[in-house]
């Protein structure tokens, strides 16, 4: 590398130097001396507490403004790593996470965190370092279209080519990140703009005069709806993540209560509505529960709240709720009838609107019969499984032994593949944001770094569980070094199958079980290999040790690993096969 | 393979009497219902900024829209650029097009046009000028103007309807045609019918058009 890093004061010297008559008197800040003083300036001012990263030549500048900043830096092993702490440091906080990462192959590792971000509506700001203005266009080192690259992925992003500007250029892409619906944004950094001389204090975070974003849902169509709900006979309400993210889950949860509605959550929505309540069907779609699934067939009006009817849930669009009206709340209107026709379109914030149609529903509708259906569904289709002594330990036992163990609060995260199919559906979820995944893109590997964000994010009292698969968990391993540098009290418990277990069930059940490249023995010991990185390692590969292991790992203030070895053949189940029909799921492999 | 729950098995379990058609559509399970695309213009005013083109023209791609032409071009308002699209799509498929443009943070308005909207076209026409007498008596049954002439070729200026420019180059080509430019369509509102709302500050979002109507309101 050709240049070195500015020599920097040390945090202690700097804090006398804040007493300096130069501070700025409404900030008590130093004033902003560069673009990469007021870059940070921004994030200060936008409160932002962590930022996750990778240091790199073209972010030095920015890197070296941090130094003397009060946000603390999580310096990742991995920029993927930092986009997916910094995405679930957003769901969990409702607060934008940070990332940065230098230009080139910084930037390009960010890729598959910020387009998770943006299809899971997830407030995030990335910040990626470029090569000086004058050699852009010129391939220089390091040099990629980095907006170019991350157009399709954010919900906007920016170069930055004014150094007066370029504070204001943050706050404004933290704003855009977190109002109407939230997404990922970036803003490329040049060098020579980072560097540049400027004493331009960054504007408030506002969203540009271009956006838009509607509230309150049109009084009419609230009022059809309303009347639609109150003659319905068999309604049911959809929450997706957009319940969580606008805030809504006490009104959805309250409407919901008052006119007696069974309510189903979509995978993003998970927590929105508790699932010990008896009008919880819990979650619907590809391994929805039986009776959440049979519900959103058969029901004739569905109110589906912040969801934007994505295929995982609907199956085929032909035998999706096909009897049904469909009342849509949704803040972003290009998600009304995308995929389902909206009967009823409400365009407006979740809360908002859920808070309208609660005033315009003058009686509840009558559905009594209806809800002794669903009731009896439940029953029809329990989630059981059995625990034999003499067979190999099923992953549903532990998922539910690390939920009696844990807090109501307990946040829990995943990588993707059967094990998180496995945590969403036997762990039982009381709270919105204590349910971290990765749903549209479906990102292996995000299990680990989301638990590093998410524990940040979190109240000290609440547990962060990460359920890992073994594929999964060797994507993104090297971030655990994070959580034992950090001393993060983290706990993973990989749902060990040695395979790649979804694929390896797809296998089965369309590929006449030819296992090509699924199989995964040739994994590391995880509890070994959490010992080399100073964690603390377990293994449990009987039922009797399941609950003292658990009990060690949350006990030990510091990240655990729990390998746990399960049985490499169990499936999940119900499930609807891409495409089909959600009434028709099957409850074992025979029915696919 | 283990794993399995209990319970009615498929063919058990009650069905639901009606079905949707691909777009989404409760539909007559008797009846087979789907959109037809019919062809439309929609113009957007944007941020005259770098980038808005090949993020307005990637929306396209990624998102399989028909677009039968695209132009781009600077305004009244120096700051501002106007992008003209003549997209052929069912009313479902316009209805996500113009959805989507608006969410595009340089996109300070869309609309649809009303089919009487002035829409015009440019092309240059290259010729084969064999019988320079034929091929100016086409020339002026378009109101062509001739904008070049060599020893060998012609070329005309055609400017007007889709339609027009069309009907002119199938007239050419009984000469030989040797190139063809044409810009795509550009368009504007009839009257005081505005084109594009501009960037006001009481401008909110109530300017979307209401939800469920269908494009043929604009
Ligand atoms: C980055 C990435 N690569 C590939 C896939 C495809 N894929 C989906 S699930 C799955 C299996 C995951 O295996 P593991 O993490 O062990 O979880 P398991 O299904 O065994 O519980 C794979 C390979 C993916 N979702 N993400
Ligand atoms: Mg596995």
């Amino acid at each position: 590398m050709s240049e070195r890093a500015t020599p920097v004061t040390q945090p202690d010297e700097q804090s006398t130097a804040t007493d300096d008559s130069e501070a700025s008197a409404d900030t008590g800040h130093r004033p902003v001396t560069t673009g990469a003083e007021a870059v940070v300036r921004a994030l200060e001012n936008a409160g932002v507490e962590y930022a996750f990263g990778v240091q790199g030549g073209a972010i030095m500048p920015v890197y070296d403004a941090l130094y003397d900043s009060d946000i603390r830096h999580v310096t990742m092993a991995h920029e993927q790593g930092a986009s997916h702490a910094a995405d679930a440091y957003g769901i969990v906080s409702g607060e934008p996470g940070v990332c940065l990462a230098t230009s080139g192959p910084g930037a390009t590792n960010l890729v598959t965190g910020l387009a998770d971000a943006d299809m899971d509506s997830d407030p995030m700001i990335a910040l990626t370092g470029q090569v000086p203005t004058a050699f852009v266009g010129n391939d220089a080192f390091q040099e990629t279209d980095t907006t170019g690259v991350t157009t399709p992925v954010t919900k906007n992003n920016t170069f930055s080519s004014d150094p007066d500007r370029v504070g204001s250029d943050v706050s404004e892409a933290f704003a855009l990140a977190r109002e109407g619906r939230p997404g990922p944004t970036l803003v490329d950094l040049p060098k020579d703009i980072t560097n540049a001389e400027t004493d331009r204090e960054p504007d408030e975070p506002k969203t540009p005069d271009t956006y838009h974003v509607q509230e309150r849902a049109d009084e009419e169509i609230v009022e059809a709806a309303a009347e639609r709900i109150e003659n319905a006979e068999r309604p049911v309400m959809l929450l997706g993540g957009g319940v969580i993210k606008g805030e809504a889950s006490e009104a959805c949860r309250e409407f919901a209560i008052e006119h007696e509605i069974p309510v189903i959550t979509t995978m993003p929505g998970t927590g929105a509505f508790p699932e010990d309540h008896e009008l919880s069907l819990e979650g619907a779609g590809m391994h929805g529960t039986g009776y959440a699934n049979m519900a959103i067939t058969l029901c004739d009006t569905l109110i589906g709240v912040g969801t934007r009817f994505d295929d995982r849930l609907t199956g085929g669009i032909d035998s999706f709720a096909p009897d049904a009206e469909v009342i849509h709340v949704d803040i972003d209107p290009a998600e009304i009838s995308k995929n389902i026709y909206a009967d009823y379109p409400l365009v407006g914030d979740a809360a908002t609107v859920v808070s309208q149609l609660a005033d315009a529903v003058e009686s509840s509708p009558q559905a009594k019969k209806w809800r002794a259906q669903c009731q009896q569904w439940k029953t029809e289709y329990p989630m059981d499984y059995e625990t034999p002594e003499d067979e190999p330990l099923k992953p549903e036992f532990v998922v539910e032994a690390v939920d009696e163990a844990t807090s109501d609060r307990a946040i829990v995260t995943t990588g993707v593949g059967q094990h998180q199919m496995w945590a969403w559906q036997y762990w039982t979820y009381t709270e919105p944001r204590t349910w971290v995944s990765s749903h549209g893109l479906g990102t292996m590997g995000y299990g680990l770094p989301a638990a590093i964000g998410a524990r940040l994010a979190a109240d000290d009292d609440q547990e962060v569980i990460c359920f890992d698969g073994d594929g999964s968990f060797l994507m993104t391993i090297q971030g655990l070094s994070v959580a034992v540098r950090e001393n993060m009290d983290i706990t993973f418990v990989v749902l060990n199958n040695e395979y790649v277990g979804m694929v390896r069930q797809w296998q089965d059940a369309f590929f006449e079980g030819r296992h090509s490249a699924s199989e995964y023995s040739w994994c590391p010991e995880f509890d070994k290999l959490a010992e080399a990185f100073g964690a603390n390692g377990f293994r449990i590969d009987d039922y009797d040790e399941v609950a003292d292991v658990i009990e060690a790992a949350l006990e030990y203030d510091g990240p655990s690993v729990i390998d746990a070895h399960i049985d490499p053949h169990a499936n999940v189940y119900p499930m609807v096969p891409s495409g089909g029909d959600n009434g028709q799921f099957a409850l074992t492999e025979d029915q696919l | 393979m283990t794993g399995g729950l209990q319970g009615p098995r498929p063919e058990e379990r009650p069905r639901p009497a009606g079905r949707r058609n691909s777009q989404g559509f409760r539909i007559d399970p008797e009846v087979e219902a789907t959109h037809d695309p019919r062809r439309t213009v929609i113009s957007a005013l944007v941020k005259h900024e770098p980038g808005v083109l090949a993020e307005a023209s990637g929306l396209f791609s990624r998102r399989q829209f028909n677009i039968e032409s695209l132009t781009v071009g600077p305004t009244e308002d120096e700051s501002q650029a106007r992008i003209t699209m003549v997209v052929e799509e069912p009313d479902p498929g316009i209805d996500q097009i113009k959805k989507q443009l608006r969410k595009l943070i340089p996109v300070i308005s869309v609309r649809e046009l009303a089919s009487d909207a002035m829409c015009r076209e440019l092309a240059l026409v290259k010729v084969t000028a064999d019988d320079p007498a034929a091929v100016a008596a086409v020339a002026d049954m378009y109101d062509a103007k001739t904008v070049d002439s060599s020893p060998e070729t012609a070329t005309f200026e055609i400017t007007g309807a889709r339609q027009k420019i069309e009907a002119a180059i199938e007239t050419f080509s009984q000469f030989g045609i040797r190139e063809v430019s044409r810009t795509g369509t550009t368009a504007l509102a009839r009257g005081t019918d505005v084109t594009g709302e501009p960037l006001t500050a009481t401008e909110s979002a109530t300017e979307h058009p209401p939800e469920g109507y269908t494009a043929d309101d604009d």
